[in-house]
């Protein structure tokens, strides 16, 4: 439980709308409509979903709770196959040896060439593991307040796509211009004065 | 409301004049507490062990200076702002009442890592609950606070006297 135990980088969202109905229901719809398959797809270079923050390989939100005080707590999980170039260029190479003693050749096509690398690449695919990253994600759904515990620009990508489609409630990611826009209390004119301004420059 | 990374883009120098705010902030000793008008009873706000600054001279090309380290002195980061430097990640020790927070801050993004919470080593499910609580209590707490420094700054920013009232005082530390 990294949340609990070490240091954290947090991003920050403004969740735009609430639910018409039940929140818990709502939640629990979309937490595992779109949980993190329990099989791991052989074909698939990347699967993404949701997991229970208490045990994140075991996606069974009847079974963890996702409630915490007045807080909801869940991880994204997103689970990657990796494969080494090194590795890919081996077994190329391997291949386009057999390829050319059985054919009795001296040399292969550019497409010939390509199809090996698909094939390769398919197979490797499919026998390696996929490694699972986990980023914790809470919700104070009264504020509208939410932190996903990472800054990596692909996994904020990934939690925004997914967020949207479990909850149809729309994050919208926390920086300068979008606290002015969701956070701050300026009036429309102060909001033009600002948004008017260019960096200032202390030196003239 | 702009678009997401048009509006990310166009308005990130604000993150980074705001963050070089808080430095001027803490080296002039400004009492935080009343400037945002805080219920706590103590708010202190130092500066960690990472400073990086951002300076475009010839306005294409970028500089960046990094300072890190306990002991490193800022004179390098001073000497920045006095080129037109901006400060574009901050390391901060902020202290609330008696809890002690670290985190580092950057400035387009206001993203924090390498957050650090009073420790706290649950031991039962019961406790792990309680954990969670405080942890998210910390995290909304941290935030608040840095949602009301950046309200402070902007309000600033956007008010007819800033330029004669803040950025003067700005200035003559940065000369100084």
């Amino acid at each position: 439980m990294a949340f609990l135990s070490s240091t954290s980088s947090i991003s920050r969202y403004y969740i735009e709308g609430k639910f018409d109905d039940s929140i818990m229901d709502n939640l629990q719809t979309g937490l595992k409509k779109h949980s993190i398959p329990e099989i791991e797809n052989e074909f698939g270079e990347v699967s993404a979903g949701w997991a229970p923050f208490e045990n994140p390989y075991k996606p069974d939100f009847n079974k963890y709770s996702f409630s915490f005080g007045t807080y909801f707590l869940f991880n994204l999980r997103i689970d990657k196959k990796s494969i080494p170039s090194k590795l890919i260029k081996k077994h190329i190479s391997i291949e386009i040896d057999k390829r050319l003693e059985n054919s009795g050749r001296s040399f292969l096509s550019k497409n010939e060439k390509l199809e090996i690398k698909d094939l390769v690449l398919d197979n490797l695919m499919r026998i390696i593991p996929s490694v699972p990253n986990i980023y914790e994600v809470l919700w104070n759904y009264e504020e509208s307040n939410l932190f996903l515990f990472t800054t990596q620009k692909a996994a904020n990508e990934v939690f925004e796509t997914i967020f949207l489609k479990s909850f149809n409630l729309k994050p919208i990611r926390l920086f300068p211009y979008t606290m002015i826009e969701k956070k701050s209390k300026l009036s429309d004119q102060q909001k033009d004065i600002i948004y008017n301004q260019s960096s200032l420059n202390y030196l003239k | 409301m702009l678009d997401i990374a048009t509006g990310y883009n166009k308005y990130k120098f604000l993150g980074n004049e705001f963050l070089t705010w808080i430095w001027y902030l803490i080296e002039n000793k400004i009492n935080i507490k009343e400037l945002i008008n805080s219920d706590y009873k103590t708010i202190t706000l130092e500066i960690g062990n990472s400073l990086v600054l951002e300076n475009s001279p010839g306005g294409k090309t970028k500089e960046k200076i990094s300072i890190k380290g306990d002991e490193a002195g800022l004179e390098e980061g001073k000497t920045a702002l006095k080129k037109g430097g901006v400060v574009t990640s901050i390391s901060l020790l902020l202290n609330i009442d008696t809890e002690e927070f670290k985190f580092l801050i950057k400035g387009e993004s206001i993203n924090i890592s390498g957050f650090k919470t009073p420790s706290f080593k649950p031991e039962n499910n019961e406790e792990i609950e309680g954990a969670i609580i405080e942890k998210a209590f910390f995290t909304e707490k941290i935030y608040t606070l840095i949602d009301a420094l950046f309200n402070k700054f902007i309000e600033k920013r956007s008010s007819d006297t800033f330029k004669d009232k803040d950025f003067h005082k700005i200035k003559k530390w940065i000369l100084s």
